[in-house]
């Protein structure tokens, strides 16, 4: 069999991704949801250059479980990479039949066919044809070959181009999120749940208990079962205020497995862990010079602008199928999961995708989506649950923190002679359809009680908390140590870039100490173990477009950093350079990135996701920590948890080097490391201090300026 | 309680108390303003009061009624102003978002400053996204549709 794309070998059939119609159009089916970083317009662009349409020819229907095919999560910046090879692949094949069918009723070679607005043409006749008239001729119910030839990237007209996205529009008119979808006769519900994860219901009286939350104005309906417990009512203004009173009646047993929050460099070393050699190549050099250096990053939260929201309607189909609207990353695995913590078939579940508020990992759609499920299956009505502000910062998983030390030596000529990198942190992966078992926070909560899963990180390559473990440089002696902790304090999955936020933090930061000891340029001391040309182009790309550290422009406080990673090790290239001043706090004055991500699909979308993956991650390097006392999280609210305002957002300059002939890239998570290094590096330029904690807050700067 | 929302007069039997932000959004059918945190830090429900970018979610109604003849605009409704309409074309032209869920109160943020002073310097722009969140960082294409509506305003 051909090497086809992972995610046709798992939709085989064309029907399963083509469709001619609605009207005039053409549908394209995908796995690859909107998560809002744009991957509607890149999917349209690709398969509108393979299918040789308009973008307004081409309707894409992604993340239904009745009609999409299951291309697994949306995540990892794979949707260009495998959703993007998909529709491709799809696209070129329905275009090969047509183009066939179209060649018999002109009566043309087929290789003087083309085909332009979905219309077929040849020089070798004056009448055409087009996708809609052929339509009855052309039988999509059959596999995929992958045998179609794909069109040049040299030829690309739609692909290449910035295509406005054609999901803004409506959401910058009115309803448009899952927030915003209702159904006749829909009533609201909000679930109750402690300030963390693993508090039950202090023992009560059932029926006492239903009562007196029946009893407040606004509940209609209160659905308990083991220590999931859902108040419900047609006004969602009376039930959030009833809610209020609720959370008064309600107590809750203190956190299972909650330790006392102290700073993360001491508190993981000292957590169970199971620790592995995952890579290791090349033997030690005799050091002259050696150094060691211990970094960390602290539990972060999703903080998601809108909290998670879903609708589930239990009558809507024959034989009470269970429709769920959800924003998702993956709703073939939620639709299994619900279906499987309720002991219904698949077929009886559907789960339909509907845009959220930003996501940026595994936060609380999924969870969401099961409570409304649960409670409607429950009332035997269709429901609407959003969780409130609080319930978004404690209850959606973190990601997890992650302390990772580095040891290194240097030889005589200022180059790296060995290299021992050491990671500990808990699994960045815990979403439903990862390993075994149920992923839903409410199917843990409910009587008889789903038991949660155990925790499993991702290996390598991809990797969990070793993502990006492997410095990307030519070092002639590397080990990277995976101290795996088998159990997290807090809720812990995907965040954004994984472990890859920590590990180039670490190695990105610890390079530019190793530079330091040998008085080089870190700049210079990078490119000295870099021979990849991709790598070295951008990092000399991002130091042109910055100015690099011209000697005799330095300003008294104000410093210069870089950062570089290649995601994963195997996707998109970033460079980042930042200038900071550092007065009582850190400012971030501009950033400058230069990625190479492969052939580019839409440049502004790409350069969106890189912008906001830097300010992002700004948000995290300079500000974000959940915090937690013996009684569960205390970060709940946006006081607690404050991420970068508008006064705080540098300048950004996005500098893309397109490459044609290289396969595209995902980027989405590209930038999140390398910016947290080069901030630190220019605080390092800045005040000849090294901060090596994040978030390097004004009380962590003033505390490490104290201590040198 | 009666009042203008969106050019239009609507009663509406709700109580008092409640923020105007539900109102809006269950009893009147305008989605576009949206819930954050209902406590008036993130301004996503962020609405015109009589020209004045309010907080929906920390707005009760009998504040917004007790007015004389109010005047509300949401998203829906400032598609139909002449300095509504150019600053959502702006923030349309640049892409200036990413999940899209904080952007609607910001364009009515926006609106409102753009009416008050149309060519306000890079404090007062500040000032007005002061009480608003963005968590995609779609913030530095949100500052530029901003200059880009100065612009097409003060040509
Ligand atoms: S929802 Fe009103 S300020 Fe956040
Ligand atoms: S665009 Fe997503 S929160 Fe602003």
């Amino acid at each position: 069999m051909k090497d086809l794309p992972s995610s046709i070998q798992k939709s085989p059939r064309l029907n399963q991704w083509i469709a001619i119609g609605p009207g005039k159009q053409i549908t394209a089916y995908s796995g690859k949801v909107e998560l809002g970083q744009g991957i509607g317009a890149a999917l349209t662009q690709i398969a509108c250059e393979e299918l040789g349409l308009t973008p307004q020819q081409l309707q894409l229907v992604a993340g239904h479980t009745g009609c999409s095919p299951d291309e697994l999560w949306t995540a990892g910046s794979q949707s260009i990479e495998v959703g993007g090879a998909a529709l491709r692949c799809a696209g070129a094949q329905a275009r090969a039949l047509f183009a066939r069918a179209a060649a018999s009723v002109l009566g043309v070679a087929e290789e003087s066919l083309r085909v332009e607005r979905g219309i077929f043409s040849s020089a070798q006749t004056q009448r055409v044809t087009d996708y809609w008239s052929l339509a009855g001729e052309v039988d999509l119910s059959v596999e995929i070959t992958g045998d179609a030839p794909l069109r040049s990237p040299c030829d690309y007209r739609i692909a290449g181009l910035s295509l406005a996205r054609p999901d803004l529009p409506a959401k910058l008119s009115g309803a448009a999120f899952v927030h915003d979808f209702a159904l006749p006769g829909m009533l609201h519900a909000r679930v109750l749940r402690g300030p963390h994860t693993s508090c039950r219901l202090e023992p009560v009286a059932k029926e006492a208990l239903a009562a007196a939350l029946t009893a407040l104005p606004g509940v209609t309906a209160v659905v308990h079962s083991g220590n999931f417990l859902a108040i419900a009512g047609a006004d969602e203004e009376e039930l959030v205020r009833a809610l209020v009173k609720a959370q008064k009646i309600v107590g809750w047993t203190k956190p299972q497995k909650l330790c006392v929050q102290g700073e993360i460099e001491e508190m993981l070393p000292a957590m169970a862990c199971e620790s592995s050699v995952v890579h290791l190549a090349g033997a030690p050099q005799t050091p002259v010079t050696q150094h060691r250096a211990r970094y960390s990053r602290p539990y972060l939260a999703h903080a998601s602008i809108g909290p998670s929201c879903a609708v589930a309607d239990p009558s809507g189909g024959p034989s009470s199928h269970l429709t769920i609207w959800s924003h998702t990353q993956g709703p073939h695995f939620l639709r299994d999961q619900i279906a499987s913590a309720l002991g219904r078939e698949k077929n009886e579940v559907d789960v339909i995708h509907m845009p959220g508020a930003g996501c940026y990992g595994h936060n609380g759609a999924d969870d969401v989506a099961f409570d409304a499920a649960f409670i409607a299956e429950m009332l035997g009505t269709p429901v609407r649950v959003q969780w409130m502000r609080e319930d978004e910062l404690s209850h959606s998983p973190f990601g997890s923190a992650s302390l990772v030390e580095i040891e290194a030596g240097l030889d005589a000529g200022g180059k790296i002679s060995s290299w021992h990198l050491q990671v500990w942190s808990h699994t960045h992966i815990k979403r439903p359809g990862w390993d075994e078992g149920i992923n839903l926070l409410g199917a843990w909560a409910i009587e008889p009680a789903i038991p949660e899963p155990k925790d499993k990180d991702v290996s390598l390559p991809a990797g969990g908390g070793q993502r990006n473990a492997i410095a990307i440089y030519d070092l002639p002696h590397q080990a990277v140590t995976h101290h795996f902790i088998t159990r997290s304090p807090l809720r812990v999955s995907a965040l954004r870039s994984l472990g890859a936020y920590a590990n180039t933090f670490a190695i990105e930061s610890f390079l530019d100490e190793l530079a330091a000891k040998v008085e080089t340029d870190p700049v210079t001391f990078r490119l000295r173990h870099l021979a990849d040309p991709r790598a070295r182009a951008v990092i000399e790309a991002v130091a042109k477009a910055s100015g690099w550290r011209q000697p005799g422009a330095e300003i008294a406080n104000t410093g210069m950093g870089i950062g570089f990673g290649r995601y994963k090790n195997r996707s998109a290239y970033c460079a980042v350079v930042a200038r900071v001043r550092v007065e009582e706090k850190v400012h971030v004055e501009k950033v400058w990135a230069v990625v190479d991500a492969g052939r580019v699909v839409n440049p502004d979308g790409l350069t969106n996701q890189i912008e906001g993956g830097i300010i992002q991650s700004l948000s995290w390097t300079l500000k974000e920590a959940v915090t937690w006392s013996e009684s569960g999280i205390t970060s709940q609210t946006w006081d607690g948890y404050p991420i970068l305002t508008f006064d705080e957002v540098p300048e950004v300059e996005v500098l893309l080097l397109d490459r044609i002939d290289e396969p595209s890239l995902g980027c989405g998570e590209a930038a999140a490391g390398p910016t947290a290094a080069a901030v630190a590096n220019a605080v390092a330029h800045a005040l000849g201090v090294r901060a090596r904690h994040l978030p390097l807050t004004a009380e962590r700067l003033t505390r490490l300026i104290d201590e040198t | 309680m009666s009042f203008k929302v969106n050019g239009r007069t609507v009663e509406v039997d709700a109580d008092p108390d409640a923020p105007l932000l539900y109102v809006l959004r269950n009893d009147l059918d305008f989605k576009g303003s949206r819930f954050g945190c209902g406590t008036g830090h993130c301004g996503a429900c962020t609405v015109l009061i009589d020209g004045h970018a309010v907080q929906s979610c920390t707005t009760p109604l009998w504040s917004v009624s007790s007015a004389p003849n109010p005047e509300i605009l949401t998203i829906e409704g400032l598609i139909a102003d002449p300095i509504g309409a150019l600053v959502r074309e702006a923030f349309l032209d640049e892409q200036a978002a990413q999940c899209g869920y904080c952007i609607n109160g910001i364009i009515v943020s926006v609106t409102a400053l753009l009416k008050r002073i149309p060519n306000p310097s890079q404090a007062e722009i500040l000032e007005a996204l002061s009480r608003h969140l963005c968590r995609c960082g779609s913030h530095v294409r949100i500052l530029r549709a901003v200059d880009s509506a100065i612009r097409m305003l003060t040509p």
